[in-house]
Parts: structure tokens; C-alpha cells; sequence
């Protein structure tokens, strides 16, 4: 749109101005001809133009736009830095907390160990201690019943001495029909017992 | 006159200036010019005015163009070079948005004019001659005589870099041209074909498809080559630079 308009503005005038402007027209029609780009008269207003359009656009940059944008990149790299060291910084910590708490754990589970290991001796010692007293305890009753079994078959053992003279004496008598002097019949149980 | 591919390169006056026999009359080329650098000066200025911690879509990209200017200086020229940016960015946005803003339907491809291109070229050389003479004195001129190469070889070696040296203005300037003129001329006369086609009726119609469809492929195709020339102007510009601060290969 911008090109057809002012093409047609700038071609319109050229017959109109006509013959009071022949040199003009002239000239005009010399770059008509030529291949644009190559049209040397139109080179000074091109490079005024680039010059002042390049120009302050390099100025605008050097001096506003781009310290801004590496003042926005350079407060980022700052900013995630600081994160960073702080997320460095936070991670030890809680790894030192870690290391304190397990720490604390193997003492506790130590001390627990220890109090389990103290309350088992002591459990062990006491019921050894019961043990003892209990055996010695049947180790007496054992020894006196024993003694009562012995005085028992001591006693026994006498009393069949008697025995066997009264059954001898009472065999003898009902057998001869006598009666069998105690001392004899006890001499004779003895010579059998022997 | 409408179908001329050549029409969109021609320089109409608007508002004829004209001192001392010098035509610095004000042209559609001056009006993009101005436009190109008003366009970029304020979408930087204020799509970073909030200067937001986390970026929005449009401060991304202000941002993303800093870096990839900043990492494309720092890389070939090194941080010594990186007092240039301001000058390789500038460059870079104008030449980019000089390229995309041509690629709208009637605006004015400055980058389409040789005397454009070359003024950036020449501003390129010059920053890097002053500068190199500037800093290092004669010893800039080691640029030519590159180490390592046999005596005998040294004065046909410094006759081939003092050439090269010479086309770079000449070839930085011209591939920008060559390209920008080179895409607008073919689009144009595709586009041109489907209008011309299209007057024949049905058959024309149907004929012109073809070229309609050339035309929306070029047009993808200038908007990268329009990202292309601006990347490849700016990059050389680092090279170039580069052989200003670090003359000595």
C-alpha cells in the first residue's frame, strides 16, 4: 500500500512538472531506468537515513536496552545462586540432623541394651539364687527322709530278730511241744540269718 | 506494472530533502529504516520494562536474543571481545528485523539495497581496522603473515590475506543483498504467475495452484532465510572482530 501510493505520487508530478523541470524529469527518468538498487543517486539519502536510524538505534541499545537486560539476567543468575546456597545450606543442616538423631538413636538403643542385659543378670541371678535355695532345700528333706528310711529299716531290721525268735519258739513248740529257752532260739535265728 | 518483481526495490520520495545538490530526501527505504529500529528499540525497551524474575513469553524473547548474540560473541571472539556486543546485537536485531519486516506484503526490504548492506559491512572493517590499529598498533598487521608458514612462502601468503581481507566488506555485504534481493524477485514473480494465470478463467485458475503453491513454500522459506543472513552477518561480524582483538591468528 505504502509503495503504490507514493509511487503514484512520485510519478504523477514528473509529467506535470513538464518542461520547466526537463532537467529534473531527465535525471528522474535516467533512475527510472536503472536497476534500483544500483541507482547511485539515491545512495546519500540511504546512508543519511542508515546512519541516522543505525546510529541512535546503537545508542538506544548500548545505553538503555541492553544494560536492562543484563541487569534482569544478572539479578537472576544472582537470585538462583542464592537459592542454590541456601538449598546447599539447608541440606546440611538437615543432614546434620540426621546425623543427630541417629546418633541418638544407637545411644538409646545402647542404654536400652544395657538396661535389658542389667534387668536379665539380675533376673538370672535371682532365680539361680531361688534355685540354690530350693535344691538345698530338697537336699535337706532328701537326706532326712533318707536318715528316717534308715532308721526305719534299723528298726526293722531288729524287730525281725524278734520276730523270727517268737515264730521260731512258736514253731518249736507247736511242732515239739516244748517250750524252747530264749537264748537258744535267738543263737539259732542268728545261725539262720547268717 | 504490478507484475514487475523488480517495482518493490524502487525508491519513492516522501518528503524531498535536498541540501547543498545531495538528495538525503526522506524515502519509503528511510521510513523502514526508521521503522525497523523504532520496531526493535521499543519491543526490547518494553517487553523488558517489568524486568520480571521469571520471564514472560515476550521478555523470553529479548532475553534469548541477548544470550544467543552474547554466547555467538563469546565464543568466536572470546570475552575480550565481548566490548563489541552492543555492536554485534544492534546489528544482528536490525539486520533481522530489516529482513522480517520486508517480508510483510508492500513494506520495504532496506536490506535489499547494496548500499545498505555494504554501509553494515564497511562499519564491520572499519570497527576492526581502528580497533586493531588501535590496540595492538603494527602489530595488527600480523593478521597477514599467519605463524607457522615457511619464508619463502610469506609473501605470496600475505598477498592472499591482504585479498581476502579486502572481500570481506564486499562479500559480507553482497550475500546479505544477493539473498534478500534474490528471495523478494522470486516471490514476486510466482506471485506474479498466479495473478497472470488466474486472468485466463477456469483453466487459469486451476493452472495457477502450482505457483500459489511455490509462492506460500518460498515465503516459509524467506522467513528463514531472513533468520539465516542475519545469523550469518552477525557471526562473521564475530569473526571479524575476533581478528581485531586476537590478531595474531
Amino acid at each position: 500500500m505504502f509503495v503504490t501510493t507514493a509511487y503514484a505520487q512520485e510519478a504523477t508530478p514528473a509529467p506535470a512538472e513538464g518542461a520547466a523541470h526537463t532537467e529534473v524529469a531527465a535525471e528522474h527518468g535516467a533512475a527510472q531506468g536503472v536497476f534500483p538498487p544500483f541507482d547511485t543517486s539515491t545512495y546519500a539519502s540511504q546512508l543519511l537515513w542508515l546512519a541516522i536510524s543505525f546510529g541512535l538505534f546503537y545508542l538506544f541499545l548500548k545505553n538503555v536496552a541492553l544494560p536492562r537486560i543484563g541487569g534482569i539476567l544478572e539479578v537472576r543468575r544472582d537470585r538462583i545462586a542464592q537459592d542454590l546456597d541456601q538449598a546447599a545450606r539447608m541440606k546440611a543442616e538437615a543432614d546434620a540432623a540426621v546425623a543427630a538423631y541417629e546418633q541418638e538413636l544407637a545411644e538409646a538403643k545402647a542404654k536400652a541394651n544395657a538396661i535389658g542385659n542389667e534387668a536379665s543378670n539380675a533376673a538370672k541371678a535371682e532365680a539361680e539364687a531361688k534355685r540354690k535355695e530350693v535344691e538345698a532345700g530338697l537336699d535337706q528333706k532328701l537326706a532326712a527322709a533318707e536318715e528316717r528310711i534308715a532308721g526305719i529299716k534299723a528298726s526293722a531290721m531288729s524287730g525281725v530278730g524278734a520276730i523270727a525268735e517268737e515264730t521260731a519258739s512258736a514253731i518249736v513248740q507247736s511242732l515239739v511241744g516244748g517250750t524252747v529257752d530264749k537264748s537258744e532260739a535267738a543263737a539259732a535265728v542268728k545261725a539262720a540269718a547268717e | 506494472m504490478a507484475n514487475d518483481p523488480i517495482h518493490q526495490f524502487q525508491i519513492a520520495k516522501w518528503i524531498p530533502i535536498e541540501v547543498g545538490g545531495l538528495d538525503l530526501s526522506f524515502t519509503n527505504a528511510s521510513a523502514f529504516m526508521v521503522a525497523t529500529a523504532v520496531a526493535t528499540g521499543a519491543f526490547l525497551y518494553m517487553t523488558t520494562s517489568s524486568r520480571g524474575l521469571v520471564p514472560g513469553r515476550l521478555q523470553s524473547i529479548s532475553e534469548m536474543s541477548y544470550e544467543f548474540v552474547a554466547s555467538m560473541l563469546r565464543d568466536s571472539a572470546g570475552s575480550k571481545g565481548m566490548k563489541f556486543f552492543p555492536l554485534v546485537f544492534s546489528l544482528f536485531m536490525f539486520v533481522l528485523v530489516a529482513n522480517l519486516l520486508g517480508l510483510f506484503p508492500y513494506f520495504y526490504t532496506i536490506t535489499s539495497q547494496i548500499i545498505v548492506t555494504f554501509a553494515l559491512a564497511l562499519l564491520v572493517i572499519g570497527t576492526v581496522i581502528v580497533y586493531g590499529f588501535l590496540k595492538h598498533g603494527f602489530g595488527f598487521l600480523k593478521l597477514f603473515v599467519p605463524s607457522g608458514i615457511p619464508a619463502l612462502l610469506v609473501p605470496l601468503v600475505v598477498i592472499i590475506e591482504v585479498i581476502s581481507f579486502l572481500s570481506r566488506p564486499v562479500s559480507l555485504s553482497v550475500r546479505l543483498f544477493a539473498n534478500m534481493l534474490a528471495g523478494h524477485i522470486t516471490l514476486k514473480v510466482f506471485a506474479g504467475f498466479v495473478t497472470s494465470l488466474s486472468a485466463f478463467g477456469a483453466i487459469g485458475v486451476v493452472g495457477a495452484i502450482l505457483p500459489l503453491l511455490m509462492t506460500v513454500a518460498i515465503t516459509g522459506l524467506e522467513f528463514l532465510v531472513a533468520f539465516l543472513q542475519a545469523y550469518v552477518f552477525a557471526v562473521l561480524t564475530c569473526m571479524y572482530l575476533n581478528d581485531a582483538v586476537h590478531p595474531g591468528h
